[in-house]
């Protein structure tokens, strides 16, 4: 195994891509909708998530370590490559791009987002609920950051979906891999979606 | 178009792998149906460029003249493509030849593909049939597959996938998709399968299979229409599997 040390990293960066960062973003996502149906839905559903046994264990093994993995291999893929889209202006050139750039700026927003929220959290600075989103999110500038952080975390997920079942193997032919096109196209519409929606309740209150 | 008398060829030229490159305008008398090949030939002829000036003739690099070998391969007006099999009158004016920037360059247009065939070596693209003995017929491949197993062997390395790939580059290790695909192609020979995982663990070592992204622009540029995105994708499938079994041990791992 140890000569195939690169081989190896990248398929777990794959892997970490969707299990479990993806699936823990599409269930923070989901979870967070609550807002939507009320103040105390969301304080209710969100405290549920904070009070789940060995709660720190659970995010240090399924959220931050492989993030961290995940981003610090990410930004080296980032850095070794050579964007061409001007050249060759093909749809999934132009993909591969938006996985590199889309890749930074969630970096960057999920470090604020964190700083602002979990981390404020651990320090006994905020408490965990509804008017802390509705603090931040009121301000327009904020709800503006979030709104392109958001949408850009959700691209590099679907986005990333349609690679990792290439890189997995799973879709091979030019078909199956048109059809994953078109899906993970719905993934990123439904997923945004919802993100987007408790953005504007946080924001508006509608 | 066709009623011009000369064309104009502006070449970005290297005297040496060390120097600096520089651009020369050429102006070329102008033939009914000239590929970019015989505008080279005709510089040869007169090295003369458009000042006026006498210059070293244009290097660069050709065989079969028909498709089939890739070494005339280079950019023309920003695309990779070969130059014998690029037809003048289908170009815009003036035309651009630049040398693949991929690859060092040896001499004018002139680059060095070694690194295609390091990676052919990486992955074991040949099958071995070597033996102190006549080991006799091989295996006999069903018809299908060879068809499409044809369409895999028309590979000429001639380097445009990997010149328009954007994770092969200087800063990169990542080999290309050509390789990979040839690796598809000796493990679909029913002779070449015997050592499948040979290849496959070729595939894993550093810059291997893992340095692909999927940008996909190889399968649109690559000039004999490969399959590269569908090979990269089963080569894939066959190294994870592989990895799996190199890990957790099988009978079938050899
Ligand atoms: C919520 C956070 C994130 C999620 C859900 C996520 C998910 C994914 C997924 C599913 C893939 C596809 C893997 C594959 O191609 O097989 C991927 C690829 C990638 N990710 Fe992330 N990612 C996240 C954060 C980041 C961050 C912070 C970076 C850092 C810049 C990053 C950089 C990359 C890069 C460069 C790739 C492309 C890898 C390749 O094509 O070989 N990702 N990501
Ligand atoms: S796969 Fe196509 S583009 Fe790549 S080296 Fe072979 S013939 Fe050239
Ligand atoms: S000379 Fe052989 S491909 Fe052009």
């Amino acid at each position: 195994m140890a000569e195939h040390r690169e081989f190896f990293s990248r398929r777990l960066h794959s892997l970490l891509g969707v299990i479990p960062i993806g699936v823990f973003l599409v269930q923070h996502l989901v979870v967070n909708h609550f807002a939507v149906y009320g103040e105390e839905s969301f304080n209710k559903a969100a405290g549920f998530m904070a009070g789940l046994p060995f709660v720190i264990v659970l995010e240090i093994f399924v959220i931050y370590l492989p993030i961290l993995f995940h981003a610090v291999l990410g930004v080296y893929i980032v850095f070794v490559a050579k964007n061409n889209t001007r050249k060759y202006g093909y749809f999934r050139n132009w993909m591969f791009y938006l996985q590199r750039f889309t890749g930074i700026i969630t970096l960057v927003f999920i470090a604020w987002h964190v700083w602002e929220t979990r981390i404020q959290i651990g320090l006994g600075n905020e408490e965990l609920n509804y008017s802390l989103m509705e603090g931040i999110l009121t301000n327009p500038i904020m709800f503006w950051f979030y709104l392109i952080g958001v949408l850009s975390t959700v691209f590099h997920f679907a986005n990333g979906l349609w690679s990792f079942m290439v890189s997995w193997g799973i879709t091979q032919s030019p078909k199956s891999q048109k059809i994953a096109t078109n899906a993970t196209v719905l993934v990123f519409l439904v997923v945004s979606y919802i993100g987007v929606r408790t953005l504007i309740q946080f924001a508006y209150g509608v | 178009m066709a009623e011009q008398s000369t064309i104009t060829f502006i070449i970005t030229r290297q005297d040496n792998p060390e120097s600096a490159p520089y651009e020369e305008t050429f102006h070329v008398p102008y033939r009914k149906n000239m590929n970019v090949i015989s505008g080279l030939m005709e510089i040869r002829q007169n090295p003369v460029n458009a000042k006026g000036e006498k210059t070293a003739p244009v290097y660069w690099d050709m065989s079969c003249l028909e498709e089939v070998c890739g070494a005339c391969s280079m950019v023309i007006n920003g695309t990779a493509r070969q130059s014998c099999a690029t037809l003048v009158d289908q170009l815009e004016q003036p035309i651009r030849l630049e040398p693949m920037s991929t690859f060092p360059v040896v001499r004018d247009l002139i680059v060095d593909r070694e690194r295609m065939f390091d990676a052919l070596k990486q992955v074991k693209a040949w099958i071995p049939i070597d033996g102190t003995y006549d080991l006799g017929p091989g295996p006999r491949m069903p018809e299908k597959k060879r068809q499409w197993a044809y369409e895999l062997s028309k590979c000429m390395s001639c380097g445009v996938c990997l010149e328009a790939c954007p994770n092969v580059n200087d800063k990169s290790n990542f080999i290309g998709p050509a390789a990979l695909s040839q690796a598809r192609l000796f493990n679909a020979h029913p002779t070449g399968e015997m050592n499948a995982s040979e290849r496959l663990n070729g595939l894993m070592e550093d810059g291997g299979i893992d340095g692909c992204s999927n940008a996909q622009n190889c399968v649109q540029v690559c000039p004999k229409g490969i399959p590269l995105t569908t090979s990269i994708a089963a080569m894939n499938r066959a190294t994870n599997i592989q990895a799996f079994k190199n890990f957790f041990g099988s009978d079938n791992a050899h």
